[in-house]
């Protein structure tokens, strides 16, 4: 293999319900990033079922051009179907890179075709860089947490193509979208060998939480042990409604039922960088901090000064949220009617 | 019925602290714990024995020490134990870990092979999947339930907005989250019995594989480097009156703007 034969920055863009997800925006953002560092270009890979007239929102938001595979079959995702796919795109295109979501379906799909083309992936990678080695040649670093959020590494992929990662739904920015940019899009028929294909969907049920998701809200009002139960939760809602913002949670009010899975911040949860992120009787254990340390201000209220939270709070509160967060909200809704 | 399932020795990273001045991880005292989510799967695994009767096999690649974690599968209710131990497999990334464990499992007879998400250690969720590839065989990801109807594996699978309900026919990979298969505790009749029993050790010669794609020579990716997290500083911290306290945050608030 020669790696001079593989050029250009492809994205999976993920689609769920003929909705393209937020993640594949941010992902085009990080593309253009690395395809502008090397003189490349980014190429979006759609598959869905009536999707070919969203082709050009992915070109709005950085795409140069897009492969569009729209029939039945590609619906809904479902393993063999989309690497079967994915994977003849691949190789007919030959890519320099191919970055997917971390999310089910990312870390699902993007596996699989790693092992189909024997190359390399790297999962939930936080930075994403092209680097000048010292004789002059780019290569690309690929960096993720490891050991649970308490060690980062930087990982290479020097000698297989293409290099492929996968990357946390928030991490990366999106690009404003630029409408009516100029990009190619292009379709592709697929052809599938259905001897392979061994699963096939009965039922989809959506889970009725009903909450709007975390990951894109502005302001987060966060709660851990220290909220104690749902009527804390109460509490930490109304300050989030005063602020226009939203709820989230760490891992143990999960755990323990009073939370639903999608408002979970955290290594096993959600990454989010809100704007403001108020951590409310959250300890702040690493798998935590590594869900929301980006945020752009981050203020947190704890009664045990020695928390691990007020390590990345940029103003540590001591005291009773209790307290402090109904004491908060009147104040603030007085404040915003002035 | 026969069963496989994939499990992995981990150090509990929730117990793992990085060195400050050395900005290296202390490992020292950090227990050594089978992997919650291959725990889970080694639930499933058990409840289908006890459901249709099974075979249950587990597997583990990893150094001598590793054993451990075959004697806790024993304990609990694991009919055999296999250790892939070889210099040969040091070094892999996760292609290189798949591909010597889909060798090993080649030469084995199955109808289903289980495996957990992920490990805790490296997080990554990409064995599973990238193992049923070098196998050829159907995967099912994020399960939380799996039932047999006829020849067919009923499965449900947790996405992030969704529980779905698929269909599998013949043998398959299901990785599956601790969340949804609480352990059982050892026996302790099974704890005494585990000491006597017979942990297969095998090595790159045992099994089905190209040696040039194991290990470190066989994995694709490399860590270019490794560094503790930079913290940032912490900012200002604050104690007194619950009135003095939200004084400070409204006017924080307004200095950064965000109000």
């Amino acid at each position: 293999m020669d790696s001079k034969d593989y050029k250009n920055v492809f994205v999976f863009a993920e689609q769920r319900e003929g909705k393209i997800q937020p993640v594949a925006f941010e992902l085009l953002g990080k593309a253009r990033d690395l395809a502008d560092a090397s003189g490349e270009k980014v190429v979006a890979m759609l598959l869905g079922c009536g999707i070919s007239g969203q082709a050009h929102r992915l070109v709005e938001m950085g795409a140069d051009e897009v492969i569009v595979a729209d029939c039945p079959e590609l619906e809904n995702y479902l393993t063999e179907e989309y690497t079967q796919v994915v994977y003849k795109m691949i190789v007919d295109n030959r890519p320099n890179i191919v970055l997917y979501g971390a999310t089910t379906i990312g870390r699902d799909l993007a596996p699989r075709l790693a092992a189909r083309l024997k190359t390399g992936l790297t999962a939930d990678c936080t930075k994403l860089e092209i680097a000048e080695k010292e004789d002059g040649s780019k290569e690309f670093r690929m960096t993720r947490p490891a050991f649970g959020g308490n060690l980062m590494a930087t990982i290479i992929c020097p000698n297989n193509r293409p290099q492929m990662s996968t990357v946390r739904p928030g991490v990366m920015r999106k690009l404003t979208p630029e409408p009516g940019r100029k990009g190619e899009i292009r379709t592709f028929v697929p052809e599938f060998d259905r001897a392979k294909i061994k699963v096939k969907l009965l039922e989809t049920e959506r889970k009725g939480c009903g909450c709007k998701d975390i990951s894109e809200a502005k302001v987060l009002v966060s709660g851990g042990r220290g909220v104690h139960d749902k009527a804390g939760f109460d509490k930490l809602q109304c300050l989030a409604d005063v602020l226009g913002g939203q709820v989230s949670s760490s891992r143990a009010m999960v755990d323990s039922g009073i939370m639903p899975q999608a408002c979970q911040v955290g290594q096993t949860g959600k990454t989010v960088r809100p704007d403001l992120y108020v951590a409310c009787g959250i300890s702040g254990a690493i798998q935590h901090l590594a869900g929301m340390e980006e945020s752009g201000y981050i203020v947190a209220i704890n009664k045990d000064k020695f928390a691990p939270i007020f390590s990345v709070a940029d103003l540590g509160i001591v005291g009773d949220l209790h307290k402090i967060v109904p004491l908060l909200a009147e104040r603030l809704k007085k404040e915003m009617a002035e | 019925m026969k069963i496989i399932v994939c499990i992995k020795q981990v150090p509990d990273t929730t117990e793992i602290k990085i060195d400050p001045v050395k900005g290296t991880l202390i490992r020292e005292g950090v227990p050594s714990i089978m992997n919650p989510d291959d725990k889970g799967g080694l639930e499933l695994a058990l409840r289908m024995k006890e459901q249709y009767g099974a075979e249950v096999t587990v597997i583990t690649m990893g150094p001598p020490q590793a054993d451990l974690i075959l004697r806790e599968a024993f304990a609990m209710g694991a009919d055999r134990a296999i250790l892939l131990t070889d210099r040969k497999f040091a070094g892999a990334d996760t292609l290189a870990t798949s591909y010597a464990l889909a060798g090993a499992i080649r030469t084995m007879e199955y109808d289903l092979i289980i495996a957990g998400r992920q490990a805790i250690d490296g997080d990554t969720a990409q064995v599973g999947p990238e193992m049923a590839e070098h196998l050829g065989l159907p995967q099912v990801s994020y399960v939380t339930d799996a039932r047999k109807e006829g020849d067919k594996l009923i499965v449900r699978k947790e996405s992030e907005e969704s529980v779905q309900t698929l269909e599998v026919e013949g043998p398959c990979v299901l990785t599956v989250l601790a969340s949804a298969f609480p352990a059982r505790y050892m026996s302790v009749a099974g704890i005494m019995e585990a000491y006597g029993r017979e942990v297969e050790l095998w090595s790159a010669d045992r099994i089905d594989v190209d040696e040039g794609r194991l290990g470190l020579k066989g994995s694709p990716t490399k860590v270019f480097q490794s560094f503790p997290k930079a913290l940032k500083a912490p900012g200002e911290q604050f104690e007194g009156s619950a009135e003095e306290a939200v004084e400070l945050i409204v006017r924080k608030l307004k200095e950064k703007h965000i109000i």
